[in-house]
């Protein structure tokens, strides 16, 4: 288990270091270059590629993150690790389920 | 610090007296050529303080028996030369950290030792000595990675200098990842998946933050780190292959 999520955690990392990067630059085009909410929706609304760039990073986000979250939880905590386990299961559905709701409302 | 004041000849040597209670006890020894930290646990004690408990075998670097914690560091101090530790005519000396201290300088090895334990040792072969003993050529890639590893004296020195340790008693710990990475890439052991399997367990690899302290302080130069790092890799790459 551990191997599979030390793996997990690293291949997502890979993924999502571009994709960060890219995000970035993304919003400071749009506020740079003052882009209102409905021209930004203007330009996402019925774009596949949008769509699947931002599902590619909710779903590589909701793994990374609470892998990293639980590591730190067991090395600060002595909680018992069912719990550790059972919290990072539900941060990781909150993010994904939070972020392709976001993605189905820039679609 | 004591108060009086010293001669260039006086060393000032402070030793942990105790268990976790316990505190440091001041002594005034002469300073010797070529004089170990060893020599000088053993000079107090012989002179000054019969009742001084501390470990020591061969006193030549090849037991590992008599690590302790010198001026804040994780030393052998058999083969540590005062002349290179000391600081201001002082020696602070006391036991490995990291460990139950049990008296004075000596402390519990025993979850030091488990350590081997859980990372998936003891070395266990299936050939007989009826069969022929296995071929390993010297310059087999496999054979050259555990050959770096090889000629851990379990000193205790790594494990007492890690900061990862400190902090999660759950670590396995450098000594005993290291150990895993030899007997990974040993082609005669015949437990290699389930050994790697415990290295990447609970505690086990996974947990090292490569700060590298292991490496730094190991005596015999031997690198843990590359050890861990090696067993991380192997999560990737699946175990190491002729």
């Amino acid at each position: 288990m551990e191997k599979h999520l030390y793996v997990a955690q690293r291949l997502t990392a890979i993924v999502l270091a571009p994709l960060v990067l890219i995000h970035l630059v993304l919003i400071l085009y749009a506020i740079e270059g003052g882009l209102s909410a409905g021209e930004i929706l203007g330009r996402t609304r019925g774009h596949l590629g949008w769509a699947a760039f931002y599902s590619l990073f909710v779903i590589t986000a909701a793994l990374h993150a609470p892998i990293g979250l639980r590591n730190v939880i067991v090395e600060w905590t002595r909680l018992p690790r069912r719990w550790i386990d059972a919290l990072a299961v539900t941060l990781g559905c909150v993010l994904l389920v939070l972020g392709l709701r976001a993605v189905v409302a820039i679609y | 610090m004591s108060s009086t004041v010293t001669s260039e000849r006086l060393l000032q040597v402070s030793i942990w007296r105790g268990g976790d209670d316990g505190r440091l006890v001041q002594y005034e020894i002469e300073t010797r050529e070529n004089q170990t930290v060893l020599d000088v646990v053993t000079e107090i004690q012989r002179r000054l303080e019969p009742s001084l408990a501390y470990r020591f075998a061969c006193r030549v670097g090849v037991c590992g028996s008599c690590a302790m914690t010198v001026n804040g560091r994780p030393r052998w101090t058999c083969r540590t030369h005062v002349k290179n530790v000391v600081e201001d005519h002082a020696l602070t000396i006391e036991p490995l950290r990291n460990l139950p201290k049990i008296k004075d300088l000596v402390c519990d090895l025993a979850p030091f030792i488990d350590t081997f334990k859980r990372a998936g040792a003891p070395f266990s072969g299936s050939n007989t000595r009826h069969e022929k003993p296995a071929a390993v050529k010297p310059d087999s890639p496999l054979r050259v990675a555990a050959d770096a590893a090889l000629q851990c004296i379990n000193c205790a020195v790594c494990y007492s200098a890690c900061d990862v340790v400190s902090w999660n008693p759950d670590y396995i710990g450098p000594a005993g990842l290291n150990r895993a990475w030899t007997l990974v890439n040993d082609v005669r052991h015949n437990r290699r998946e389930q050994t790697f399997k415990m290295a990447f367990g609970e505690g086990g690899c996974g947990s090292c933050h490569s700060h590298g302290n292991c490496t730094r302080h190991c005596p015999v130069e031997l690198r843990p780190s590359e050890s861990i790092a090696g067993l991380k890799r192997a999560a990737f790459s699946g175990l190491p292959t002729e």
